[in-house]
């Protein structure tokens, strides 16, 4: 469809808390349009990486363009968007919306507005879009439907008495979202004759064509053979393709213009030129100044991974370049540990998007790594007046050197029905938060702001306040700034010897408490060897906690099994293999995951 | 014609009055149909087995025969004689071979032991386990020590000078009183040979609920530190007693050394005939079926092998190494060499070195060997000569 007819186009996306049903809407719609058959529908068309649909989370933001023919007798051009909904993944949220002119809000009508909802409507209104909203799940027998319309014309304050009311996951009501897209989603309003500019919103690597980059053109035309320059990088290619997204695949078309989201290659080998948020333009008649593009994103949680087989370390690099290219948020350099060898000190947005890339290493780039525990960015005020950025503990400057240390701080917003007010109150003491305000937002639910210090946040606070919560409170925050706070670094010997990769930062309060916690766990992650292991915590060369890891007194098959030799070797390829998933410190082998230790040391709450 | 290969031959016979408590062989109680069937798939097995494990039976001399279980001594005795008749008519047994059988006390007469000698049986293996009442009970044994001493008398009285008696150590609640117990009483019997195996709890035994780890009796299993004592225990004990331990848990008088277990150690070529059996042949390691079913209808063919691998040099060597060790004699530099084509110390030389370091073998200029604390670790060390590179 070369017609750029734009008020025949609506690009859109789909906002929600997380499992409220967002990408079960987007497969609705999709499907509803009729650009797939049914049969060709796999369940959760959007997400098409293996790791999105076993964790049932979106983590990329993918797009999809299909057809439909509205009840006015006219086809529309629509371009789905998707975008995740964690809370980590704010930035990629940021992306899809300014591809887009409109966004369907879909609210669960059992659960209501949780702290996501109202963090990514904000986020829409803020990036001018058209919200309308969406109550989904009304097949549910805890659904009241009523109740929350009068909560998002009260909380939101936008209109929703005329929200369609849905089942995504059963096909109720789909018909009227697709109408009201139509009504309520603005069409683009772009300028065809007016020089190339586009935004880039994403792009992946594809080994044959290069870059492929994902555009939303707001003037002009694109087509084979456009001189395009990136304006950011000054990159300049000759475009050989352009297209639109079909579900799952890339269609090519002649040309794309004003209005109108698709894609374009150009042979570009170079990952790094592709950097989204970027704008396209022509580079013999190029626009006068580039769109405003996306501020740049904060790592907030960093840590170390590093390849288990040093060897990996190459291949370690390049798939975090590849990975880099499409998830601008996630930041790396090289580091060396003496524990670990050459890796990389890598910043994410938070601890799931942490999770999700060393999944995807791990997946899709078939690394096997070791991952050191995260921690948040400190400022270290020197006697010397000089300031410097802590990503890495092991950086720490001797405590002499160190006059003051600041941490990261977070406005948190916590929506909780009524009777959990009082444990996740005590929940956010115990981390050090301290209490904002409190208020009621409904009878029954109540919006509590804390300001809690990063570090206590990112380990396991989502699951902690699931938890006591029995699963009713949503979470949202936001960087506040630097504060001033009384920060260790807290050290961990394995045997006489300091292993620099198991360091961590900790509030003096605490560092006694998670000393102790740290060589309990420890001592049952890192197996018996032939002699005794002391594990030690220290701060400052002094010992605070130790345990003791007894020797192996016997480690011997007595019985023969006969002649079955075979079953005797597979007991030793399994010794083996467990050596494998060891890193040997000093004359200590320590498990892989005995690194992600200080993670779990609330576990047993 | 060139010199015949010595091979071994292992029999199994998988019928039990009663399964033991700790028990995790593929053994069980059975009809007399049943074993009557048993024993024709058995016969086959042996006719056909120059073609099911691929060999010329002119290039061999069986030096060995082990009939094993299970309770061979369930069997008639007319059957057993039956067995090593075939065995003897079809294939060349050397005139000094070990025969042996397991037998379990109240399972054998006068009778069967006059007809295990006319079969040439000259070595007899005898469960005891332990000397004391409850733990026999505990174990789950159908006869008391006063059978297994009338049962020990019988054998010698048929002239049976070569006699094994299997004892458990490490059972639950066992106190170096009670082990030494066992050990004196067996002491006035004077067996030839001792096999002391510590007891290992395994999925599918009758122990395994409630010994395991985590299971509600667990805690009445002696420690590591008590089980080491237990063992060290039973090699001084019996070495007092002029019992020299060859393998990490067997015994013997001098010149009482099983030469069929050895062969396992030294990797010998043996067939093993019957349900679950394993064997190795011209470098192929193979195991039968442990389904009764599966195997009575296809015994003597290859669709009853449930493992047929083939070993590579590489593994071959490691397995040289880690079967080896677990003798006291060790492994000898020139035997790997001759048998290789090969240095040993080119492969195996850096973890040669760090084992010596950890005090877990010894070498001098023949043969490197266990030391008694790499007894103690004999997985570790195995595991560190199982490079796995194949």
């Amino acid at each position: 469809m070369t017609n750029a007819d734009q008020s025949k186009i609506r690009n859109f996306c789909i906002i929600a808390h997380i499992d409220h049903g967002k990408s079960t809407l987007a497969d609705r719609i999709i499907e509803s349009t009729g650009l797939l058959t049914s049969r060709e529908m796999q369940a959760q068309v959007l997400d098409n990486m293996d790791l999105e649909r076993e964790r049932g989370i979106t983590i990329k933001s993918q797009a999809v363009r299909t057809i439909y023919k509205a009840k006015d007798g006219n086809e529309y051009v629509f371009n789905l968007i998707d975008t995740p909904g964690h809370v980590d993944f704010n930035y990629e949220v940021s992306r899809s919306l300014a591809a887009c002119d409109g966004a369907i809000l879909v609210v669960d009508a059992a659960q209501g507005i949780e702290a996501q909802t109202l963090a990514n409507v904000y986020l829409a209104l803020d990036h001018d879009l058209d919200v309308f909203p969406v109550i989904n799940k009304i097949d549910l027998p805890s659904a009241d439907p009523d109740r929350v319309v009068n909560e998002i014309e009260d909380v939101i304050g936008i209109e929703a008495m005329d929200a369609p009311r849905i089942s995504a996951k059963n096909g109720i009501g789909i018909d009227e979202v697709l109408e009201q897209v139509v009504a309520k989603i603005p069409s683009p309003k772009g300028n065809a004759d007016a020089p190339l500019k586009a935004l880039i919103f994403d792009s992946i690597y594809d080994s044959y064509k290069g870059a492929i980059v994902f555009i939303r053109l707001m003037d002009g035309r694109i087509s084979r053979g456009t001189p395009v320059k990136l304006m950011a990088t000054k990159a300049e290619f000759e475009v050989v393709e352009v297209g639109y997204f079909g579900a799952g695949q890339f269609i090519p078309c002649d040309e794309l213009s004003a209005g109108m989201v698709g894609y374009f290659t150009a042979s570009i080998k170079n990952v790094s030129d592709t950097r989204v948020g970027d704008t396209v333009t022509n580079s013999k008649e190029p626009c006068d100044k580039p769109l405003a593009g996306y501020k740049k994103v904060l790592s907030m949680v960093y840590c170390g991974m590093y390849p288990a087989d040093g060897a990996k370390y190459p291949d370690l690099r390049d798939a975090l370049e590849k990975l880099k290219l499409n998830d601008a948020s996630l930041n790396y350099e090289p580091e060396t540990s003496i524990a670990l060898g050459f890796g990389f000190r890598c910043g994410f947005l938070g601890l799931l998007h942490l999770e999700v890339v060393q999944e995807r290493l791990e997946r899709e780039y078939n690394l096997d790594l070791v991952t050191t525990a995260p921690g948040v960015i400190y400022k270290v005020y020197k006697t010397n007046g000089s300031v410097i950025e802590l990503t890495n503990p092991s950086n720490l400057p001797d405590p002499s050197e160190i006059d003051y240390m600041e941490e990261p701080v977070v406005n948190a917003e916590i929506m909780v029905t009524k009777e959990y007010v009082g444990p996740i109150m005590e929940l956010c003491q115990e981390r050090r938060g301290k209490y904002i305000s409190m208020e009621y937002i409904e009878a029954s639910r109540a919006l509590i702001k804390y300001e809690l210090p990063l570090n206590e946040i990112i380990y396991d606070f989502f699951d902690a306040l699931k938890s006591r919560s029995r699963g009713y409170a949503s979470f949202d925050y936001e960087l506040k700034g630097y504060e001033r706070a009384n920060l260790l670094k807290l050290d961990i010997l394995v045997n006489h010897e300091e292993v620099d990769a198991l360091s961590f930062i900790v509030h003096a309060d605490t560092a006694y408490e998670r000393g102790r916690k740290m060589c309990e766990k420890l001592k049952e992650e890192i197996p018996r060897h032939l002699f005794e292991i002391p594990i030690q915590a220290a701060v400052g060369g002094k010992i605070i906690a130790r345990e003791t890891v007894k020797a192996m007194r016997k480690d011997v098959l007595a019985k023969c099994y006969g002649g079955d030799i075979t079953r005797k070797k597979k007991l030793l390829e399994k010794q083996k293999e467990g050596k494998k998933r060891m890193r040997q410190i000093g004359n200590v082998e320590i498990p892989q995951k005995a690194f992600m230790s200080v993670l779990k040391l609330d576990e047993d709450k | 014609m060139g010199k015949r290969k010595k091979m071994g031959l292992y029999i199994h016979i998988p019928f039990c009055l009663k399964k033991c408590n700790y028990c995790d062989f593929v053994s069980f109680k059975a009809d007399n149909e049943t074993k009557e069937s048993y024993m024709k798939a058995l016969l086959l097995e042996l006719r056909d087995m120059p073609e099911k494990y691929c060999f010329d039976p002119k290039e061999y001399i069986i030096s060995s025969v082990y009939i094993g279980g299970g309770t061979p001594s369930t069997m008639e005795g007319s059957q057993i004689y039956e067995l090593l008749k075939r065995v003897r008519d079809n294939y060349r047994l050397s005139k000094d071979a070990e025969i042996t059988i397991e037998i379990n006390p109240g399972t054998v007469e006068n009778d069967s032991l006059e007809i295990y000698r006319q079969a040439g049986l000259n070595r007899i293996s005898i469960g005891l386990q332990s000397a004391n009442p409850k733990e026999l009970a505990l174990l789950g044994r159908i006869h008391s020590f006063e059978d297994f001493k009338k049962c020990y008398h019988m054998v010698r009285n048929k002239g049976f000078d070569n006699v094994n008696v299997d004892i458990m150590t490490a059972l639950p609640g066992q106190s170096l009183e009670k082990l030494g117990n066992t050990l004196r009483q067996l002491m006035t019997l004077g067996p030839d040979h001792i096999s002391a195996y510590s007891l290992i709890i395994e999925p599918g035994t009758a122990f395994y609920k409630d010994y395991s780890e985590g299971g509600s009796r667990e805690s009445e299993l002696p420690g590591e530190e008590e089980e080491r004592r237990l063992y060290y225990y039973t090699r001084d004990f019996l070495k007092e007693w002029g019992y020299h331990q060859y393998e990490i848990s067997n015994f013997a008088k001098k010149g009482k050394e099983s030469k069929h277990n050895s062969a396992y150690w030294r990797r010998q070529p043996y067939i093993g005939l019957g349900l679950n059996a394993s064997s190795l042949m011209k470098e192929i390691r193979y195991k039968n079926t442990p389904s009764t079913k599966d195997y009575l209808k296809d015994s003597n063919n290859t669709s009853s092998f449930v493992e047929n691998i083939v070993l590579s040099k590489e593994e071959q060597m490691d397995e040289f190494m880690f079967l080896g060790l677990r003798m006291n004699r060790g492994v000898f530099k020139a035997d790997f060499e001759r048998q290789f084509n090969a240095l040993l110390l080119k492969r195996y030389g850096e973890v040669i070195k760090k084992l010596l370091k950890e005090e877990l073998i010894e070498e001098d200029k023949e043969r490197i060997r266990l030391t008694y604390k790499g007894m103690d670790y004999g997985n570790y060390v195995f595991s560190n000569f199982y490079l796995g590179d194949y």
